[in-house]
């Protein structure tokens, strides 16, 4: 990869430790990626926030760092392991309440704007069509590629840091253009959006940096964040694209690829909560489950995690005390994915309609996962 | 061997192979190294002080977090070596100083588990 001559002088620690390390990183993903030279990149969303997937090393790193480092360009954050709002009410242990504020605290320092959300996209105004962003998150990388048509390889939690302090990221892959080579046939009928995340699941295992998807006439919201959640787990996929290309290599995704991935995360018929938003619920969502909830209630716990920003309009317009006489505990700043808010000790198995969620409540939270779409849970789950 | 350095450096030590993409953050115990993922051909197996070989990363990227745990609680491997270097593996090498290299398929497929390996990357 070329460098400029500024480039250079910061790579070798001319410019001060920081941007060194913030160079060592691009210019070794620069080199995994065949990348010719670094392009200026306008918005950075970083993920490695919540105590949970850092740990100490990454409280540290991140506490060390924050002593001289500035961020360059907009930058946002994804969710942390809990809501401050509700803190107490939670058994959570002092040493993590601690660690995470200080992870927080460091991110503050270096000019990181405290959004903690997975769906930066429905949040934030975007930039114009072609414009390129570092995004760390998995899911919200392939809705921006996707959807938005911004620009972004499906960056590391490191290489978006590494943008995020210097304006840069190599230019390969995904920023430059893409054409995927395989194309995923959908062969399931009125898919539901647990459908459509096993689907992303499914296409994540088998694609490369982008793939194809044929057989999709119309994709809502909450499908289309499932899909791309799915995607983002399984595999390196950053991109899909609707429709196919006939000398392409194709893939059926029919009912037996479909049961294999659910038998692969769906481990009890049964949980004993249920967890929503992951990736977090929008407005759009909220406002459609206060809706579905009307005059019902739900039978057991039911977490539900959403951004600050939406918690705040679903209060304005009564949504939140709505989802509240439900039963729901609305949660902000947080999301289900390694959330010790959901500890094994205290929950053996999940009721969710998120495939990622399932995949780290799983792995990660041990506990046993009761995968279902949410009009399923609604009707098994209300009174 | 027709190597690609991604991350400089030397080790010597024991493979550990699998043929699975591994996702850093919901597969490895980043205090142990072992490998928690029961769907994963290494399930129960640890990580730490091997010369890991596998396809590329997967999944999360906090995985680089992982990663630099790994290193910080000294059970990460000496070395990785993949067949393709994913953003998440790369960029957490860099960070924690561990050797990374790329092999071709066929060299890819000659390495065996349990085998000596010597990586020179400079």
């Amino acid at each position: 990869m070329e460098l400029t001559e500024e480039e250079e002088q910061a790579l070798k620690g001319e410019k001060g430790e920081t941007l060194q390390l913030a160079y060592r990183i691009l210019v070794a993903i620069g080199e995994a990626t065949d990348a010719k030279r670094l392009v200026p990149v306008s918005w950075a969303h970083l993920s490695g926030v919540n105590y949970n997937t850092i740990g100490d090393a990454g409280e540290e790193f991140l506490s060390k760092l924050s002593q001289s480092a500035k961020v360059k360009i907009k930058t946002t954050l994804n969710p942390m392991g809990f809501d401050s709002d509700s803190i107490s009410k939670y058994s959570l242990d002092e040493n993590f309440i601690k660690k995470q504020h200080n992870i927080k605290q460091s991110y503050e320092k270096m000019g990181v704007i405290p959004s903690f959300s997975c769906i930066p996209y429905e949040i934030f105004d975007l930039p114009e069509k072609g414009t390129q962003v570092s995004f760390a998150e998995s899911n919200a990388a392939i809705y921006v590629n996707s959807i938005s048509n911004l620009r972004t390889n499906k960056e590391s939690a490191f290489s978006a840091l590494a943008s995020a302090l210097t304006g840069k990221s190599p230019y390969s892959d995904l920023r430059i253009n893409d054409e995927p080579d395989l194309t995923i046939r959908m062969k399931i009928e009125k898919p539901s959006e647990l459908t459509m995340g096993l689907l992303g699941y499914f296409a994540g295992k088998v694609a490369g940096n982008s793939v194809r998807i044929a057989g999709i006439s119309q994709l809502d919201k909450r499908s289309c964040k499932s899909l791309c959640a799915g995607l983002g787990t399984s595999g390196t996929c950053g991109k899909f694209l609707l429709n196919e290309k006939k000398d392409s290599e194709q893939i059926d995704f029919d009912k037996l690829e479909m049961k294999k991935i659910f038998d692969e995360l769906n481990t009890t018929e049964k949980g004993n909560i249920i967890a929503l938003g992951s990736p977090q619920l929008g407005f759009e969502e909220i406002s459609e489950l206060a809706l579905s909830l009307k005059g019902k209630s739900f039978r057991k716990r039911c977490l539900i995690f959403c951004p600050r920003l939406v918690k705040e309009q679903a209060r304005k317009v009564g949504y939140l005390s709505e989802l509240e006489r439900a039963g729901c505990e609305v949660l902000s700043d947080c999301c289900t994915c390694l959330s010790p808010l959901i500890d094994k000790n205290e929950v053996d198995s999940v009721t969710t309609n998120s495939v990622k969620g399932a995949y780290y409540l799983k792995n990660s939270n041990h506990v046993q996962v009761n995968l279902k779409p949410l009009s399923q849970i609604i009707y098994d789950e209300t009174k | 061997m027709t190597q690609k350095t991604i991350v400089k450096g030397r080790a010597s030590g024991t493979v550990m192979k699998s043929t699975q993409p591994i996702n850093f953050l919901g597969a490895v115990d980043k205090k142990t190294g072992m490998i928690q993922d029961q769907n994963h051909d290494l399930y129960k197996k640890s990580i730490k002080n091997s010369i890991l070989v596998f396809p590329h990363g997967v999944g999360s990227s906090v995985g680089a977090y992982t990663i630099y745990s790994l290193k910080s609680n000294n059970s990460a491997p000496l070395a990785m070596v993949c067949l393709k270097a994913d953003l998440t593996v790369a960029s957490g090498c860099a960070l924690s100083n561990i050797p990374l290299i790329v092999l071709s398929q066929d060299e890819f497929d000659q390495i065996t588990n349990g085998s000596k390996m010597t990586i020179y990357a400079d």
